[in-house]
């Protein structure tokens, strides 16, 4: 039996394009769409590929920001056992505060450490600041992986084998105690899918446990100010070839024969 | 406090990386504005270790120990919270790779010190360090400046040429002695090489490249008829691998493979900064995407705002003409 939680949070979903709000500093909310973040889905289903061979729970936890209901609805919708909101956080704060908050309030919660292991995205696209998974190891004081690609328990042992990615398609073993931080890299399968319907049928019949935030928000060590936001040029390197799709496809052909491609 | 840029060299499985010489030669400008010295921070192998072509740097701070011989963040963290404190450098400037992922944000997690990820540019403004990061998969750039100093800086691949920074000579070096016996029991296994592909990606000299852009798995067929066409290889950006439409062998970015082919035919890959690492060389890039403000026309050589689906079929006609012609 393993007992994992998996941090998972929320970012916008970059299919939209950002827009920057009139400060300069920030992202106009109105253009922005909140989404569970691409490397915490791999490492859901992470989570729940160990819950499936060795037994135990997967309890999913995320601060209380927008949508963050429908993205605990999937989580248990997928196979989570628990769903866990943290309520009362600031919008807009940085990764490390999150992180920290995170820490502060699965510290101070009855029941919800120490787990087996922690699992979340090595990181998130808009990590200004710092990661998840270290941020909230080093507060727990528990060791940390990160690119995680695989991960096999030993809940008797209390030891986990963990495999992550360097460059090239190379991968490095480690044995680890357990509790431990890791960083997901890619789950050893894609994240599994679920029909909307059996998200609805989880709103219906199951619900989330909500923990307010624990302590009091720490001095950030790790402040930064941002001075500007600002789209970054593109298009500058690139020759755009105009027109109809049989003209373009002319074009792209030209410029391979050119060169002797085709 | 001095005014002293710190530089972490990635060392692995005996090789310093391309990125190491890129950020000494970022480094290396950075020194010379705040008028400190060049550090390059050296973990693990000990002096013998230090290859000769750190030579950018004007000194190396050398911490041996054999719990280090792998380049593990949670270790180099601890290893680093040691050597920081008394030394204060201005900054220490950490390659953002696979290997080092985390490394900075546990470092100042443990020391309280400001970190900025994913900096593509560093610059000194009225005597201040601000950092240009790219976030949101490429789509938005922060200029941010640290609270305070030291500061930990994790800098994506690709900021300076690597010739800049690699410089033949052997600087002064200065050992620095850590203690590693509270180390939690991490205990390193050994690498494990990738299974062979079917195709070597990075030996092909036409290579067509399909992203999220590509929808569903029945469709990486229309890629591959293109790339069959052109006598190259589909290859994929990550998502395409991670919902295993195309395996590992064929991913390209930091994770995967570097290529440098004579054309890349990038189709419905946004060009997250991952991805670009590992296709930025090629000869000729041509990108199709949908979306005029994606991250690729930014690195390609010609682009094409449209809907893969609408200029694949055409071009696979258009090639599959000009093959005929050729031939007759």
């Amino acid at each position: 039996m393993v007992n994992v939680l998996v941090l998972l949070k929320l970012v916008p979903d970059v299919v939209e394009e950002p827009e920057i709000a009139p400060d300069g500093r920030s992202l106009d909310p109105a253009s922005v769409r909140l989404v569970v973040s691409e490397r915490d889905e791999h490492a859901l289903e992470e989570a729940l590929l160990l819950k499936e061979r060795h037994g135990g729970t997967v309890t999913a936890v995320a601060l209380d920001v927008p949508e963050v209901d429908d993205v605990l609805f999937t989580a248990l919708a997928k196979g989570a056992d628990r769903a866990v909101k943290v309520s009362g956080v600031e919008p807009g704060m940085s990764t490390w505060a999150a992180a920290a908050a995170l820490a502060r309030t699965l510290g101070a919660a009855p029941g919800m450490l120490p787990a087996d292991l922690i699992l979340t995205g090595v990181q998130a696209i808009d990590d200004l600041d710092g990661q998840t998974g270290p941020v909230v190891a080093r507060l727990l004081e528990l060791p940390y992986i990160g690119m995680v690609c695989r991960v096999e328990a030993d809940p008797a042992g209390r030891t986990a084998v963990v495999v992550r990615e360097y460059a090239g398609g190379v991968t490095g073993t480690f044995e680890v105690p357990l509790p431990v931080v890791l960083g997901v890299q890619s789950a050893e399968k894609p994240p599994r899918y679920v029909p909307v319907a059996r998200v609805r049928a989880a709103m219906k019949a199951q619900r989330l446990e909500v923990l307010p935030v624990a302590g009091e928000e720490e001095e950030e060590p790790a402040r930064l100010e941002v001075l500007q936001l600002s789209k970054p040029q593109v298009g500058g390197g690139a020759v755009m070839l105009e027109g109809a799709p049989e003209e373009v496809a002319t074009q792209i052909c030209d410029l391979l024969r050119e060169r002797g491609l085709v | 406090m001095t005014r002293d840029i710190w530089v972490l060299v990635e060392q692995w499985r005996g090789q310093v990386s391309d990125v190491t010489y890129e950020v000494l030669a970022l480094g290396r400008e950075l020194a010379t504005a705040t008028g400190g010295s060049l550090q390059a921070v050296v973990l693990g192998p000990g002096v013998a270790g230090v290859p000769s072509s750190l030579g950018a740097a004007d000194g190396l701070l050398v911490a041996e120990h054999s719990s280090l011989a792998e380049p593990e963040p949670d270790l180099y963290a601890l290893a680093l919270a040691q050597v920081v404190p008394e030394r204060q450098p201005e900054a220490l400037l950490i390659p953002q790779t696979n290997a080092l992922m985390g490394c900075g944000p546990l470092l100042a997690v443990r020391l309280g010190l400001p970190c900025i990820n994913s900096c593509r540019d560093i610059s000194l403004d009225q005597g201040r360090l601000v950092a240009r990061c790219l976030l949101y998969g490429g789509k938005v750039e922060a200029a941010v400046a640290p609270g305070r100093t030291p500061v930990v800086l994790g800098i994506l691949p690709g900021t300076r040429p690597r010739e800049q920074g690699r410089v033949d000579g052997t600087p002064p070096s200065t050992a620095v002695s850590v203690d590693l016996s509270t180390t939690p029991a991490v205990r390193f296994r050994g690498y494990t090489e990738p299974p062979p592909g079917d195709v070597d990606i990075t030996r092909e000299s036409i290579l067509v490249a399909v992203g999220r852009g590509i929808q569903r798995q029945e469709n990486v067929a229309l890629a591959e008829e293109l790339a069959a066409a052109l006598g190259g290889a589909v290859c994929g950006s990550r998502p395409v691998v991670d919902q295993g439409w195309l395996p590992a062998s064929r991913q390209v970015g930091t994770s995967g493979m570097i290529v440098e082919p004579q054309v890349y035919l990038a189709l419905g890959i946004s060009g997250a900064p991952e991805h670009v690492e590992g296709m930025k060389r090629a000869k000729l890039i041509i990108a199709v995407n949908t979306d005029p403000r994606a991250p690729i026309f930014g690195v390609a050589h010609y682009g094409v705002t449209a809907d893969l689906f609408d200029i694949v079929p055409l071009l696979i006609d258009r090639v599959g003409a000009s093959r005929q012609k050729a031939a007759s």
